[in-house]
């Protein structure tokens, strides 16, 4: 039942005004401008965008200075944001073969043509606090090498010649888009890797964990991870021909996965595939794994009850705003709720006291 | 279609230029040209989404990974040519002035406006994609083998 109520409006503004001047802090300190944001916590920008769906990294920027850091409460922004939007139309499929890497390792050909290129990396860093960071200090250099511009062909297209690799089936020009319809079940594989690309990082990473020690285990090798810009393209309306309308910083992983056949499919590798907005690495080998576990049954394999391979579970619970939004709803007032539920506890104890009397 | 028997090649490429150029630099070129023509809009700069698409495992059915944000506007000058841009980001006067040097490039004032402007820019994003480049193939591995196990 709910009872409408009135109040608490000045509370409120107050409240609000209160968040205004913490979010600011101490004023003697140098407010952050969302421009050093943008460019000096761009991995926090890259999780917005790619969990809030929105490729604008200032606005992700400025979702973060207004959320004060709190990345969910700024996807949440960014979510509320883009329903506002018109929308003008659906790219072209982006070309990840032409992408301009900046980073292109692979765990499986130590060889492979355009080589292993390491990018600016986390790995191999001691994982020590840089206590210089904490003092103003001079603008770092990056090293360069001049290099003929080379083809990086994708790793997995060497064991597509070898007819090793399981095929990708081809599928309709228009993908179903769970931004305009309810998610229903089964899912489509369109509809896993958009839940997938949005879905919180923390859950995927977390279900893709499981799949590594052993809930539905399907050993991935990450046979390809690259990161780098590719052109979006798209039909103009106006023109009848596609242009490119901007350019996006993706990042891409494929797996390869032993597979030793099942009653459908010969023995041979098989793929799960990742793929993010931003610099995103963690997170697009973890859609990688999920997209691999919950193939099992377009690949004939036994549905081990594994959670990773549950597709209702994964995909109802991947997405942090529905979940965050349901979460946190029950902090907010449940007065007549709750006085209901008192009731009838204290019916239930006046009746299991008078059972208890009568017994004595 | 390859691009040499393309009759919109050209255009694809100046237009491609102009939505991938940053807003402040393309303002500062385009002031700098001073060939701002009479125009009237068809329609005024406006903001919206494009849902960006993938392929599963890169050449398989196509997914939609998440939307950019575009503005687009189009324009007409005195002489009759139209220019339309589709832009990314949300800066309505970078849509304003990529409309109008898609109308202009289709007018005599092409050559000035591709050596004013275009070139320039072009200029621009080439340094910036060699430097990445670079920077990139300066953190390329070269693998040498210490020792071989013999047994």
């Amino acid at each position: 039942m709910y009872v409408a109520v009135k109040g608490g409006e000045k509370a409120i503004d107050n409240a609000h005004a209160w968040l205004a001047e913490e979010r600011r802090g101490d004023t003697s300190v140098a407010e952050l401008s969302v421009a050093q944001i943008r460019e000096q916590l761009a991995l926090a920008v890259n999780r917005v965008m790619a969990e809030g769906s929105l490729y604008d990294p200032d606005l992700a920027a400025l979702a973060i200075k207004q959320s004060r850091g709190d990345l969910i409460e700024a996807i949440f922004l960014i979510r509320a944001y883009r329903t506002t939007l018109p929308r003008f139309g659906g790219s072209e499929p982006v070309d990840t073969e032409k992408m301009a890497c900046d980073r292109r390792v692979s765990a499986t050909f130590k060889d492979a043509p355009g080589g292993q290129v390491l990018g600016p990396t986390f790995d191999y860093t001691h994982r020590l606090l840089d206590f210089k960071l904490a003092a103003d200090g001079e603008a770092p250099q990056a090293p360069m090498t001049d290099a003929p511009p080379a083809e990086t062909p994708h790793i997995m297209s060497f064991l597509d010649r070898e007819n090793l690799i399981q095929d990708e089936p081809a599928g309709p020009k228009v993908p179903d888009d769970l931004t305009r319809a309810p998610l229903e079940l089964p899912a489509s594989r369109a509809l896993r890797l958009q839940a997938l690309t949005r879905g919180d990082e923390g859950f995927i990473l977390g279900m893709a964990y499981s799949t590594q020690r052993g809930y539905a285990r399907n050993h991935a090798f990450v046979a390809e991870l690259r990161i780098g810009a590719v052109p979006v393209e798209m039909d103009i309306p106006e023109l009848g021909f596609a242009v490119d309308i901007g350019e996006v910083t993706l990042t891409e992983c494929e797996t390869v996965n032993q597979f030793q056949g099942s009653k459908t499919e010969p023995p041979q590798f098989t793929r799960g595939y990742g793929l993010v907005f931003g610099m995103t690495e963690r997170k697009a080998i973890s859609m990688a794994l999920v997209d691999r576990a919950l193939r099992w049954k377009e690949l004939g394999e036994d549905n081990v009850g594994a959670p990773a391979q549950d597709e209702e579970f994964v995909l109802y619970h991947a997405d942090n705003i529905q979940a965050t939004g349901f979460l946190e709803h029950i902090k907010l007032p449940h007065y007549v709720d709750f006085q209901s539920e008192l009731e009838l506890i204290r019916k239930l104890r006046r009746e299991a006291q008078a059972v208890q009397e009568a017994a004595e | 279609m390859t691009k040499e028997n393309d009759p919109n090649a050209a255009r694809k490429t100046w237009m491609s230029l102009l939505a991938k150029s940053d807003a402040g630099v393309l303002s500062q070129i385009w002031d700098k040209a001073d060939i701002a023509p009479d125009f009237r809009f068809l329609r005024a700069p406006e903001i919206g989404g494009v849902m960006v698409r993938g392929r599963a495992g890169a050449v398989g059915a196509a997914f939609n990974l998440g939307e950019m944000t575009v503005t687009r506007c189009s324009v007409t000058l005195n002489s009759g040519a139209v220019g339309h841009a589709y832009v990314q980001g949300r800066d309505k006067k970078k849509a304003e002035v990529a409309a109008q040097i898609d109308a202009l490039m289709q007018t005599d004032l092409a050559a000035q406006v591709e050596a004013a402007v275009l070139a320039p820019l072009r200029k621009i994003a080439e340094t910036a994609k060699q430097t990445r480049a670079a920077k990139a193939a300066a953190t390329k591995v070269d693998f040498f083998t210490m020792v071989r196990g013999e047994d």
